[in-house]
Formats: C-alpha cells, sequence, structure tokens
C-alpha cells in the first residue's frame, strides 16, 4: 500500500469525525434536556411558578396528580380509546394488508391511495373533517351515553388514522412472505382458513406486533384528533394536560406528563424486546 | 369488509367536508383566505415551516451521517436514542420547552451565565470597561417570537427528518465515495458532490415528512407563540372551537391539503421523473 494512502482517512467513516460527533451529541442534548428538565421539575416542591426555581425534593405533586379526579378518569379514557383503537386497527389493518396483497380488483391505485391518505395528510384536516362528519352524522360524544359508550367517536377517529400505518407496516411484513408455503399447505390438504391460521399468521406476527404497538403509541400520542373530535365530558391525558397547562403552568402538569412518558418507555422497551426475540427466533 | 367500507367513507369525509353545514357552492369562503390579513398569516405559516425544515435537515444530515457510519453493533443503540424522544407526547415536548425557553427558563439561565464567563474573562484580559456586551445580561424573549415557534417546530420533528436521509445514507454503496477519494477528491469535495447528491433521495423524503406536518402545526404556536405567532391551523382551530365558521375553518384546512396533495404530486414527478433518468444510464 502506498503511504499516503495509508495516512489518509477512510471517506466513510463520518462517525469517527470529532465534528459531526459534538453535532450528534448537540442534537442528542438538544431533544432530550427539555424532557428531563420536564421529569426533573415534576418533583420540584414550589407551588407556583413551579417550573423556574428548584426549591428541594417532593413527591406529592404525584399524589396530587394521582388523586385529581378528573385527570385519572382522563387516563382512564386514554388506555381504553388507546386499546380499543388497537385492537380494532390490527384487525381493519390486517384485512386492509391482505386485501390489498392479494386480490387484483378496479381502482386499486385508488384504494391504496385512500388508504394511506391519513398518514400524509396534516393532522389538523384529519381533525377537522372528522368533527364535520361527526357532526353531519349528529354522532357527537352524547353526555348522557354510559362510560366507554361516550367515547366511541373518539375511538372511531382513532381506528381512522391508526388503521392506515398497521396495514402498512403488516404489509411490509407480507411482502417477505413465501407463497410457495401456502400452496404447499394447499397441497397437502389444508383448507382456506387453516392456511390463514397456521401459515399465514404466524408468518405476519411480528408485523402484526408491530402494528399494534405502533398504534397504541398514535392514539396514546394523538392531541390534535381528539381536541377536535372531544366532548365536555370525554377528555383524554392530552387534552386534560392541555387544558391545564391553558390555565397555568404547575408542577402538577409535569407529574401528569412524566407518567405518560414513563408508560411511553416501558411499552417500548417491551417492543424493542419482542422484537428481538421474534428475530433471534427467525 | 363491511368496516373497512365505513372507514372509506370517513376518509371521504375529508373531501366532502366543505359540503357542511348549507352547500351553496359559494366561493366566498375561499376569496376570504385571500384577503390581505389571511395573506400575512400564510406568508408567516410558510416561512416559519420552511425555515424549520431548513434547520432540521441541516441538522439532521450530520446527526444520521454519524449513525450510518458507525459501527453496527452501536447503530441499533444511537437510532434508537434518537427515535426515544419522537414517541414521547408531542403536546408533552412542546410543554417541556416551556420551561427551557421562558424568559427565566434554563435556556436564558445559560445564555446567562456565559454572559457573565464571557464578561469575566474580557475583565480578565482589561477589556471588562469598555462594556462590549452591554451593562446587563438581557434575556432573550423565545416565547411569543416566531423564533420560538421555529425551534419548537425544529424540537419535535427533528427525529421524523433524520430517519429518512438515515435510511438513504444506509443503502448507499460507499464504494462511491471511495472512488471519488481515489480519483483525488479531498474530503470536502467528495462530501458535497458525491456523498450529498446521492443522500438526495432521502433528504427530499425528510424535506416532504418535516414540511406538511410543520404547515399544519398547532401546538406550537399555540403555546409557544403566545397566540402571537399565529399559523394557519390556529385559525383552523378557531373557527372551530370560537368563532363557529364552519365553512371557512374547512376552506382554510382544505387550502391546507391542496398544498400537501400538490407537495407529494411534485415529489411522485420527481421520482418518474428520476427512476426514467436512472433507466437511460
Amino acid at each position: 500500500m502506498p503511504k499516503h494512502y495509508r495516512n489518509k482517512k477512510k471517506p466513510f467513516e463520518y462517525s469517527k469525525k470529532w465534528s459531526l460527533r459534538s453535532v450528534f451529541l448537540l442534537a442528542t442534548l438538544f431533544l432530550y434536556v427539555p424532557i428531563i428538565v420536564l421529569i426533573v421539575f415534576s418533583f420540584n416542591n414550589s407551588r407556583r411558578g413551579g417550573n423556574v426555581i428548584w426549591k428541594g425534593f417532593t413527591t406529592k405533586y404525584y399524589d396530587k396528580a394521582f388523586n385529581n379526579e378528573d385527570l385519572m378518569l382522563a387516563f382512564g379514557n386514554t388506555l381504553t380509546i388507546a386499546i380499543v383503537a388497537t385492537i380494532a386497527s390490527v384487525i381493519l389493518g390486517t384485512c386492509t394488508a391482505i386485501l390489498l396483497w392479494r386480490f387484483r380488483f378496479p381502482f386499486k391505485p385508488l384504494v391504496e391511495g385512500l388508504v394511506s391518505l391519513p398518514i400524509v395528510i396534516p393532522e389538523i384536516c384529519m381533525g377537522v373533517s372528522l368533527a364535520l362528519f361527526f357532526s353531519a352524522m349528529g354522532w357527537l360524544g352524547n353526555t348522557s351515553d354510559i362510560w366507554p359508550f361516550n367515547l366511541s367517536n373518539i375511538m372511531i377517529a382513532h381506528i381512522t388514522f391508526c388503521f392506515p400505518f398497521a396495514a402498512m407496516v403488516i404489509r411490509t411484513r407480507l411482502q417477505s412472505f413465501n407463497r410457495e408455503m401456502e400452496e404447499a399447505a394447499r397441497d397437502l390438504g389444508a383448507t382456506e382458513f387453516q392456511v390463514f391460521k397456521d401459515i399465514l399468521l404466524p408468518h405476519l406476527k411480528p408485523g402484526l406486533v408491530a402494528g399494534a404497538l405502533l398504534s397504541f403509541t398514535l392514539s396514546l400520542d394523538d392531541f390534535i384528533v381528539t381536541f377536535f373530535t372531544s366532548g365536555p365530558n370525554t377528555v383524554t391525558l392530552p387534552v386534560k394536560i392541555y387544558s391545564m397547562v391553558r390555565f397555568s403552568v404547575t408542577p402538577e402538569i409535569n407529574a401528569a406528563s412524566t407518567i405518560l412518558i414513563l408508560l411511553t418507555l416501558v411499552l417500548t422497551f417491551f417492543a424493542l424486546r419482542i422484537q428481538t426475540k421474534d428475530d433471534s427466533i427467525l | 369488509m363491511v368496516p373497512l367500507g365505513i372507514i372509506f367513507m370517513y376518509s371521504f369525509g375529508e373531501n366532502v367536508s366543505l359540503v357542511e353545514v348549507k352547500t351553496t357552492w359559494t366561493f366566498d369562503n375561499y376569496k376570504r383566505i385571500f384577503e390581505p390579513e389571511l395573506m400575512t398569516l400564510l406568508w408567516r405559516t410558510l416561512w416559519i415551516s420552511i425555515l424549520a425544515t431548513a434547520i432540521c435537515i441541516v441538522v439532521a444530515f450530520p446527526v444520521a451521517l454519524v449513525i450510518a457510519t458507525a459501527s453496527p453493533s452501536s447503530k441499533a443503540w444511537l437510532l434508537l436514542l434518537i427515535m426515544l424522544p419522537f414517541w414521547t407526547n408531542l403536546l408533552i415536548r412542546t410543554y417541556s420547552l416551556l420551561n427551557i425557553l421562558g424568559t427565566r427558563g434554563r435556556l436564558n439561565e445559560l445564555l446567562g451565565w456565559i454572559w457573565l464567563r464571557t464578561n469575566d474573562f474580557l475583565t480578565f484580559v482589561g477589556a471588562g470597561d469598555l462594556g462590549l456586551l452591554g451593562a446587563k445580561f438581557v434575556p432573550i424573549k423565545f416565547l411569543g417570537t416566531p423564533g420560538g415557534v421555529v425551534l419548537g417546530i425544529v424540537y419535535v420533528s427533528l427525529p421524523f427528518a433524520i430517519l429518512p436521509i438515515y435510511s438513504a445514507l444506509e443503502r448507499m454503496d460507499t464504494s462511491y465515495l471511495e472512488a471519488s477519494m481515489d480519483l483525488g477528491a479531498g474530503q470536502l469535495q467528495t462530501f458535497f458532490r458525491i456523498l450529498v447528491p446521492l443522500a438526495m433521495p432521502g433528504i427530499l423524503t425528510a424535506f416532504i415528512i418535516t414540511f406538511i406536518p410543520a404547515l399544519g402545526q398547532f401546538l406550537t404556536p399555540e403555546l409557544l407563540g403566545r397566540g402571537q405567532v399565529d399559523m394557519i391551523a390556529n385559525v383552523i382551530q378557531r373557527q372551530f372551537k370560537g368563532a363557529n365558521d364552519w365553512p371557512f375553518g374547512s376552506a382554510l384546512s382544505l387550502m391546507l391539503l391542496y398544498v400537501t396533495f400538490i407537495l407529494l404530486a411534485l415529489r411522485a414527478f420527481g421520482d418518474a421523473a428520476r427512476s426514467k433518468r436512472e433507466a437511460n444510464l
């Protein structure tokens, strides 16, 4: 090897360059510092303007948040909506993915485009159109309805924007499915349903899990669409936090936010665990 | 397949939303968009989104580059590090910025500290009396200013920009870079003339994926703009929740939708042109 060549840096070793590394570090700091400060200040022992000056450690705002009935109701609503939306999105998403993967039918590109529409359009358009849709149907969050049913329009709204994502993930997984396996099963006498249950579903499992987790997180995080489709009595945690922020900034909001962040973290952790496990099996 | 049909109808709900209240097929709502007051608003929405997207891409590129060229074992961790905030609630992230950007917030605290140290240093070298930095540290106002809103949008959409650029860089054939270096190009030349053009599809995706949500951003201007830096989404929201002018709000959100479609169509067009070009090569 010529001498000058050896001393030269290899062109693709950008991750070893200090200038780029420092940009990476700064960007990471930029992404994390606000969230960490938020979590730290949820333990701040200061009533008003709790976010400015540190006044000692306390967990009383967690007590307060947990004893705040409105907040806990909103939390329960959020979880209920997320669970229902996830289950429905995965089922619908699987149907859509199989439909688009398996069959040919007229206007297929149009249907494909329509399904992926909620992924690309701005959230606010989605929220507005769903609000209009519900009011046109006369289907506003009825205050007289008993608990899980008064959330039905938020659930439907969430399913509408979650299932395209689930369908997308599941479809990606379907593409790696070996059609010959299906044919082999058929040859060995399996029925249509057996092929679906014993061949296709096991193959799809990682996709289903990923789709479910994506839907759950999306539903859990959604603010805009819920904001437009919720009634006064059907509040989710993000909407509740928003109205609290509008009212005043208190450590209680930090505590509530921290709970939501922790929930997301735990979910992500499980998602990664499941994924790595699946990868090692396959 | 029946629920699917219903959902399809829902997605059609977007398209027919203008026909709400009374369908008179009037263009008055659209005309109102072009009134000067709203034009300033649209213009502001546009430049804030463009600026935020540009900053995102400029920051995202080196970050994606570092991840893409890291060792395979650390790659997954670095990616996770970047993606974790993305899974955190948008509202919570915006709210967390309130504390950082306030007049007495962390960022101003940091800047004040830097100002103090610099001043000490200047005094030390004997230039303290010149008052180069002003007599007192003046906290920068971020909340309620366009700068704060831009920063907020960059904060929430940075992971979106990093991911597509990363996947473009990941797929790239590194032999092009080596060839460029062998042919005598310097590091910088290789970077700008080979690496950046090769990553262009990723950069374009990053642009679209950041710019479209930025246009429709509601929370950031609402919380960080303090009602002084309204963007189109805030006006839409007010038509629905306050002013009760639903047709006008619908017209505005359809405007947003059209812009989205035009951008997506442009990109599809560009993609087609590119693959044609590549096929000709």
